[in-house]
């Protein structure tokens, strides 16, 4: 063990850490309207808009994210019509093509947490609201959603988690998130596993806050019985 | 229980004697990525000029040989922890490497060269046709310097851990712009694709890639050796040391060196650098 090493590298991986959260914090942003805004989609009774928003989540759910990443970043540049376009000043970076990636990702994750919270909110509730003479729309920013939001919490921490891990493929399209600095390391000292234990601390590290934030949160938002 | 121990230690030993008795027996690591020194045909069969090379030399030595795939990024890890015994992946002896792993003589040069798309501004630099980093002199300075005008601003590509990334990295050309890729295929994908305006690889990565996808990549700038390039290309092998098994590193080392005179001697490095690359890089 080169604990030299390990202690050199914690600084330079610590920097990189602000790439993975900018990668993280800007997919989750979009993915989270992207997600409310199929899972809605999700809802209405329109049998094509339905199979549209179904079709959209199945595809993004069922490939890996790798594949996904593959797609936008190689794929798409290959298309020479494209980058004659204006898309070809997103799609050139590769910082875009991986927030891209990762959004459509969690969106479609997002979609189905949100739907089935829809879901399993009980039609009770829904009259109680109607019965008061609250309008639908009202029932849904004030009553529908809110209780969505907070079914969905636990389930919505572990797509949160999953995503922060999933940033990790972003060093395939040459960004320099923690993985990518964490392999640029080893290209030149040859030790991967001191770099990457530090680099899995980080990450592990990460994994403690962002659930931590959401088990407060999921008490703090909690039914009274 | 006793029994048990018993036979696996006897299983053991045997194993330990016949293979004392028989040929030895190696794995050579390569990367299977890095056409024309090591590829793979249509259905995955390691090829090129290093999967040919390592059979003849691994005759010559009567050593039973099993080539095996490695990622380029894992490759020097992967030897230190004894996945497999030798490496031949094109890899330039450098300084830096041999920090970590022993190599064997040089068996083939590798140019090194940067590429455009046809119609790039880098076109028909004025620079000499080869400049050697290890002589110096005013030709090479003046070359550096064209270089690190032409570069400037420029997003220059190039594969991990490679001596490319190093000469990039080294200020020998300013501060550049360098991306880094895991493959050689994705550096030539983005080339072409527009998102480097240069790449940097063994000249002949590039040529191989234009004749094989029909794509106007060329040649730009002046082939480079020496320096942060390297001394040729050589088999990568764990540093000995004094227990049984540094001790028969230290024996395929020298088996090594043995084969590759004498692979010399006899045309066979000559004759496949002809086949694979279009020219003699035999050294």
């Amino acid at each position: 063990m080169d604990f030299e090493l390990m202690i050199t590298s914690f600084p330079k991986l610590l920097g990189a850490t602000v790439v993975t959260l900018k990668l993280l914090s800007a997919s989750l942003f979009f993915g989270l309207f992207l997600g409310l805004f199929f899972a809605i989609l999700r809802l209405n009774k329109n049998i094509f808009i339905n199979k549209f928003a179904y079709g959209y989540s199945y595809i993004f759910r069922g490939t890996p994210l790798l594949v996904q990443i593959f797609i936008i970043y190689f794929g798409l540049g290959q298309i020479e019509y494209l980058r004659t376009t204006f898309l070809w000043v997103i799609l050139k970076e590769p910082y875009w093509c991986a927030i891209i990636a990762f959004t459509l990702n969690t969106g479609a994750y997002t979609s189905e947490i949100l739907r089935s919270a829809f879901q399993t909110i009980k039609p009770g509730i829904i009259e109680a609201g109607k019965s008061l003479g609250i309008s639908n729309k009202i029932i849904f920013y004030k009553i529908q959603i809110p209780i969505a939001i907070r079914q969905s919490l636990p389930a919505y921490g572990n797509e949160i988690i999953l995503m922060m891990k999933g940033t990790s493929l972003a060093s395939t399209v040459t960004l320099m998130d923690l993985t990518g600095v964490a392999k640029y390391i080893i290209s030149t000292t040859f030790k991967p596993i001191e770099v990457f234990i530090v680099a899995g601390g980080i990450y592990l590290f990460m994994t403690f806050i962002i659930h931590n934030v959401i088990k407060y949160l999921e008490k703090k938002y909690s039914f009274q019985q | 229980m006793n029994i048990f121990k018993k036979t696996i230690l006897t299983v053991l030993a045997s194993l330990f004697i016949i293979g004392n008795v028989s040929a030895e027996k190696i794995k050579i690591g390569t990367e299977g990525a890095y056409p024309p020194w090591n590829s793979k045909d249509a259905s995955g069969n390691l090829i090129g000029f290093e999967v040919e090379l390592a059979k003849e030399l691994c005759a010559i030595m009567k050593y039973e040989c099993t080539i095996v795939e490695q990622d380029w990024d894992g490759m020097i890890p992967a030897l230190v922890m004894r996945k497999f015994d030798a490496i031949m992946a094109g890899m330039s002896i450098t300084a830096e490497r041999q920090k970590t792993i022993t190599f064997s003589q040089g068996y083939a040069d590798e140019v090194a060269s940067l590429a455009v798309m046809k119609g790039s501004s880098l076109e028909g630099m004025d620079t000499p046709e080869g400049i050697n980093l290890s002589l110096g002199g005013s030709d090479v300075k003046k070359a550096l310097k064209t270089l690190t005008g032409a570069l400037a601003g420029k997003t220059v590509c190039t594969q991990t851990g490679t001596i490319h990334q190093n000469f990039l990295e080294s200020g020998d050309v300013g501060s550049v712009n360098v991306r880094t890729y895991k493959t050689q295929d994705e550096v030539n994908l983005d080339l072409t694709s527009g998102r480097c305006d240069v790449a940097l690889a063994a000249a002949v990565a590039f040529t191989d890639y234009a004749d094989k996808s029909g794509k106007p990549v060329v040649l730009v700038g002046p082939t480079f050796s020496g320096g942060a390039f390297g001394n040729g290309v050589g088999v990568g092998i764990r540093q000995a040391s004094d227990s049984a098994i540094g001790k028969r590193d230290a024996k395929i080392l020298k088996d090594f060196n043995k084969a590759i005179n004498k692979a010399r001697k006899q045309g066979i490095i000559s004759k496949l650098a002809i086949k694979h690359f279009g020219f003699d890089a035999s050294m």
